[in-house]
């Protein structure tokens, strides 16, 4: 570079000469991460909240402001310029390295989504507004003013670009977002630390110094190891939304993912529901066994841990207690407590007259002697894909329930798509039914899912029921006699009967649903 | 110990040495426990002071396996109560034993028995009494309760680095390998349809009721190996499931197994040709579970922490009896109208000295034993696997063991802490000395042995064991080598000597619980009909009414 030869050559002013080439690529460096972060911000708003355009305006219009305030308050800093250059890159990287992990955790466990990421964008614009006019002021006295403001210039704008196409094209797709902005947290507090090599003739205590910027690396790198626990990459190709909310927890993993004006949860890969057409699902499975029992008091819920049934079950005014039974405590804590989840279930994890028990459900209702009988019992386990879920739609498990229901308890099933496994639904009817129920299929369009089908049931035989609750959503008297009807190609066939002992149905449902995937 | 055994011993000592080398600090600890060998030692001796008095009793069993159960469970059948159980160790169940921890219920040996047809009658009765049944057929078949059927998956095999469904693999099975399977299974049709002249199966639980034909008792007299060898059967996929069906149910290999018992395997647990076989009953507990319920029935009839030392028959056909209260550390005494030793034969030389001197020293060597290593490892958490999801039975192809069983598979605990069964038979040519090697082994050796061969199909199991407790079985299995099983030894030891009678599985060189509960049941009537022969006639005392006893009291 010929510049940088030049500029060299001058006479040094104050203490060793400095090397302003070396300089020069640290302002490179620092303007790409400062875009990086911005983008990070807008990108992760626009998943989480949606509307990309006012998420990506908001946030730049913070970002550009703050970067003003910083270059103004820049005038204050009037002494030990390079040991100051030091520390905001350090701040910049803590603060700007951490953003997504925060704003992620800040939308799965408060409600202070917005406030955390105008603060963050607000910081990390006001740091990095402040960067460039101090590398200007250090570099002052080395380089000619005229190229030194086009050399910064030049190179700001540069990284910038850098940035743009590298945040799209390779750092989104390869890292995800959470992996993105540590990455980047680590390229700031480097170039924080390399500093202290270049600015050395100007600053004081070395050893200090490089020790801070090596725990915050140490820091970031942590993070970056541990990033898997926010997000993984490999899914997020999986998945066609973004991943707002992952987690293992010890019996599954439990996903949630944002895109078209909605929000979806996954167990294990398999959706449980779409904010856009829960309510169809959820109206549909809880509403019906009321209808026939319209005084129930004592509800129990097997499955469900989203809580999504129950604040369907508290629309019953008589109803006094609901005991919901879900094996995963991570899934009913998300449902007690993550703002996203309590706005979907109206907080009804919290109502006082709701129980949560975290049990393998079969074993609970095999076990359990602390709950007199329940006078409805709604049924919503996952699909039985797998022997460990299989074996909640055998005989055994209706015949255990049956034990636990109050004379006259009536009860609905989910029981997968009898469109899409029409041999599963029938087989896990044909279940109940050798298990003592008498049963009264029905099905309905959930445009996430499929058709999707439940079984209505009781021990008593029962006529299929007409009224339901206004004010619904979906359902209303019309739409509940509509349900009970079969056509044709959904229509009942012969199947055999679902056993501990045999788990024919996770053969039946793993068999049909391959053919649609 | 003999001078001889004791250099065996010696011999086998660097073979535990080997085992801990590597002196490797396992993150969990547990127990070696055995069969109570120091009291079997004493029996052995016979060096203890004399019981003072003799305690005049109806009845003597001595052994609370299954058999000695099964002796205790008629009497109370029947109404006959003057009877006393003596269990050396501190619990009875023999190889039906279980123990319990804070996780669950395991067993520590014996752990299903196949659905029985309505023809096994004594232990459909038990299952019913047990409450295993819950009704009956058309054709009077029992419909058994759902949860102690094996739940699905039943089997699974770790081969190539993952999980396969069942035990046989038929991936990437070649059309040489496919036909040999069929042809094989087509063998075994041929024997399920076979009937002799007076109308009985070759092959049936409990094998007293089958055939007696020349044809049938022809496949005594070669190894199973050889019987495969003269059909041809080549493929290595079929020959190791064999194998594995041998060691499995008779702790022995395809050389050293009898055709008869290799065919018994597979025919007598059909119905009919081309059937599946019998659907298998298990329990948390494993048979444990039968056990529990047996000696609820006999009370406080049953005396544990008894050592028999010595039972000397007298001519009169009332036998004296002399045996070791543990507990209470002195000797006790008793003079039985008649006694049932319901041990392995072997032990029966060595408290009966009269025996001993009767049928001579060659008769006890015609019934060797397999020992049997049975651990269960305490598991926090499930370790990773790959493949086909974990099944009840999981075995490993290339291993010497036999895989381990999931305790927790049947109380439905998908998740979380869980309780797994490991299996080792002792297979090798020379059972007493694979005993001496077995017995030389301390917990770290038996530990290592354990854990290395799970670890070939979960490497993190390691970090998943809370607890790792080890069974040595001295005498695990009879096992049925060619010639045992219409021998005329084992003929001779179903007879009774003098006034003791005698019933265990031993008797029929087949280890299972059907045969255990076919000889305590003959047994215990043998006895009821000497005893009471001048007080009723049969008839009367199967009815339920017992006059005869009375007199015993």
């Amino acid at each position: 570079m010929d510049e940088v030869e030049a500029t060299a050559s001058l006479p040094a002013v104050e203490g060793a000469p400095l090397n302003a080439s070396l300089l020069f690529i640290s302002v490179f460096l620092i303007a790409a991460c400062g875009l990086i972060y911005e983008l990070v911000a807008g990108t992760l708003a626009s998943y989480l909240l949606g509307d990309s355009v006012l998420q990506f305006s908001t946030v730049i219009g913070v970002y550009l402001s703050a970067m003003g305030l910083g270059s103004y308050l820049s005038k204050f800093i009037n002494r030990g310029l390079a040991q100051r250059f030091v520390d905001l890159e350090l701040a910049v990287a803590l603060v700007g390295g951490f953003s997504a992990p925060i704003l992620f955790m800040a939308f799965a466990h408060t409600h202070a989504f917005r406030p955390t990421l105008y603060g963050i964008v607000a910081a990390v614009g006001t740091l990095v507004g402040l960067e460039i006019p101090i590398l200007m002021r250090i570099l002052k006295d080395q380089v000619r003013f005229k190229d030194l403001v086009a050399q910064v210039l030049t190179l700001d704008y540069i990284g910038a670009l850098a940035a743009s196409l590298l945040f799209p094209l390779l750092l989104m797709p390869k890292l995800g977002l959470v992996r993105t902005s540590l990455l980047f947290g680590m390229l700031n507090a480097a170039v924080g630390l390399w500093s202290t090599f270049l600015l050395k003739s100007q600053m004081g205590d070395l050893f200090m110094v490089r020790l801070r910027c090596a725990v915050i690396l140490v820091m970031l790198g942590l993070g970056l190891a541990g990033a898997h626990k926010f997000t993984l990459t490999m899914e997020e190709e999986v998945f066609s939304d973004e991943i707002v909310y992952a987690k293992d927890s010890p019996y599954q993993r439990i996903v949630m993912t944002r895109g078209r004006g909605s929000f979806q949860l996954f167990l294990n890969g398999n959706l449980q529901f779409s904010s856009a057409d829960e309510y169809r699902y959820h109206e549909a499975l809880v509403h019906p066994p009321f209808a026939l029992n319209p005084s129930a008091k004592r509800v129990l819920v097997c499955g469900g841990g989203d809580g999504l049934a129950v604040r369907e079950i508290l629309k019953h005014t008589n109803v006094e207690r609901v005991v919901l039974v879900d094996l995963d405590p991570a899934m009913t804590d998300m449902a007690a407590n993550m703002p996203l989840m309590r706005e979907l279930n109206g907080s009804a994890l919290a109502d006082p007259r709701v129980k949560v028990v975290n049990a393998d459900a079969m074993m609970w209702i095999a076990d359990d002697r602390s709950e007199s009988p329940f006078d409805v019992a709604i049924v919503d386990f996952p699909d039985p894909n797998a022997y460990a879920l299989g074996k909640l739609y055998t005989t055994r498990f209706y015949k255990l329930l049956k034990q636990r229901l109050a004379p006259g308890a009536t009860i609905s099933v989910q029981s997968t798509s009898p469109l899409m496994a029409r041999q599963s639904f029938w087989c896990i009817n044909a279940t109940m039914e050798a298990a003592g129920f008498k049963t009264r299929p029905y099905h309905l369009a959930v445009p996430s899912f499929s058709v999707w089908g439940y079984i209505l049931a009781s021990q008593q035989p029962f006529e299929i029921p007409h009224q339901t609750l206004p004010d619904l959503r979906f359902l209303s008297n019309d739409a509940m006699a509509a349900m009970f009807a079969f056509p044709k190609d959904m229509d009942r066939v012969p199947t055999e009967i679902n056993r501990l002992d045999n788990q024919v149905l996770v053969h039946l449902y793993t068999r049909e649903w391959k053919r649609w995937s | 110990m003999k001078r001889r055994t004791l250099l065996s011993a010696a011999a086998a000592l660097p073979f535990a040495g080997l085992a801990c080398k590597r002196l490797h600090k396992f993150p969990f600890g547990g127990e070696l426990l055995g069969t109570s060998m120091e009291m079997g030692h004493f029996v052995r001796d016979g060096a203890l002071p004399q019981p003072e008095s003799y305690e005049p009793i109806g009845v003597i069993i001595v052994g609370g396996g299954v058999a000695g159960l099964s002796t205790a469970r008629h009497f109370e059948g029947v109404g006959f109560h003057n009877y006393l159980l003596l269990e050396l160790e501190s619990e009875v169940g023999g190889t039906s034993r279980s123990g319990r921890n804070g996780v669950s219920a395991y067993p520590l040996a014996a752990h299903y028995v196949p659905a029985p047809t309505k023809e096994l009658t004594n232990l459909v009765k038990l299952l019913d009494e047990a409450g295993v049944i819950e009704g009956y057929d058309s054709a009077g078949e029992p419909i058994f309760a759902e949860q102690y059927l094996v739940r699905s998956p039943d089997e699974r095999i770790f081969f190539h680095g993952q999980w396969w469904e069942g035990l046989y693999l038929h991936a990437g099975e070649s059309p040489e390998e496919a036909r040999q399977y069929s042809a094989f299974f087509k063998e075994i049709d041929y024997w399920t349809l076979w009937r002799d002249a007076k109308g009985r199966k070759a092959f049936t639980l409990p094998r007293s009721k089958g055939s007696d034909d020349p044809e049938v008792r022809a496949l005594d007299s070669l190894s199973f190996k050889a019987w495969l060898d003269a059909r041809g059967f080549t493929s290595e996929r079929l020959l190791w499931l064999l194998d594995y069906a041998v060691r499995d149910d008779f702790g022995s290999r395809l050389e050293t197994t009898s055709a008869w018992a290799g065919i018994f395997y597979f025919a007598a647990r059909k119905q009919g040709p081309g059937e599946e076989s019998r659907p298998m009953l298990t329990w948390p507990e494993g048979n444990g579970f039968l056990i529990h319920h047996m000696q609820k029935v006999c009370g406080d009839r049953i005396r544990t922490g008894h050592a028999v030392t010595r039972l000397e028959p007298q001519p009169d056909g009332t036998v004296r009896i002399m045996a070791w209260n543990i507990r209470e550390n002195r000797p006790v005494g008793f003079l039985a109208q008649r006694a049932v030793f319901a041990g392995p034969v072997q032990m029966a030389g060595r408290v009966i000295p009269a025996l001993q001197k009767a049928r001579g020293k060659t008769f006890f060597e015609a019934f060797p034993a397999t020992p049997w290593l049975v651990a269960n490892l305490t598991l926090r958490s499930r370790p990773s696997e790959h493949g086909f999801p974990v099944a009840w039975d999981n075995v490993i192809r290339q291993s010497n063991g036999l895989g381990y069983v999931v305790a927790t598979h049947q109380s439905l605990r998908d998740h979380g802490p869980t309780v797994w069964t490991y299996y080792h038979a002792l297979a090798g040519p020379d059972p007493k000395a694979d005993w001496l090697k077995l017995a030389a082994m301390d917990w770290r050796a038996c530990a290592e042995l354990v854990v290395n061969d799970l670890k070939r199909a979960h490497p993190d199991i390691e970090s998943q064991i809370a607890r790792l407790d080890v069974m040595r079985w001295g005498h695990a299995m009879i096992r049925p080598r060619p010639g045992l099983l219409w021998s005329s030894e084992l003929a001779l030891s179903r007879e009774p000597f003098l006034g003791v009678h005698f019933a265990h599985s031993d008797l029929s060189g087949l280890a299972l619980f059907e045969e255990a509960q076919d000889h305590g049941i003959r047994a215990a009537e043998e006895v009821l009909d000497r005893i009471s022969l001048p007080f009723a006639p049969a008839s009367e005392r199967r009815s339920g009414g017992f006059p005869g006893a009375a007199s015993l009291k």
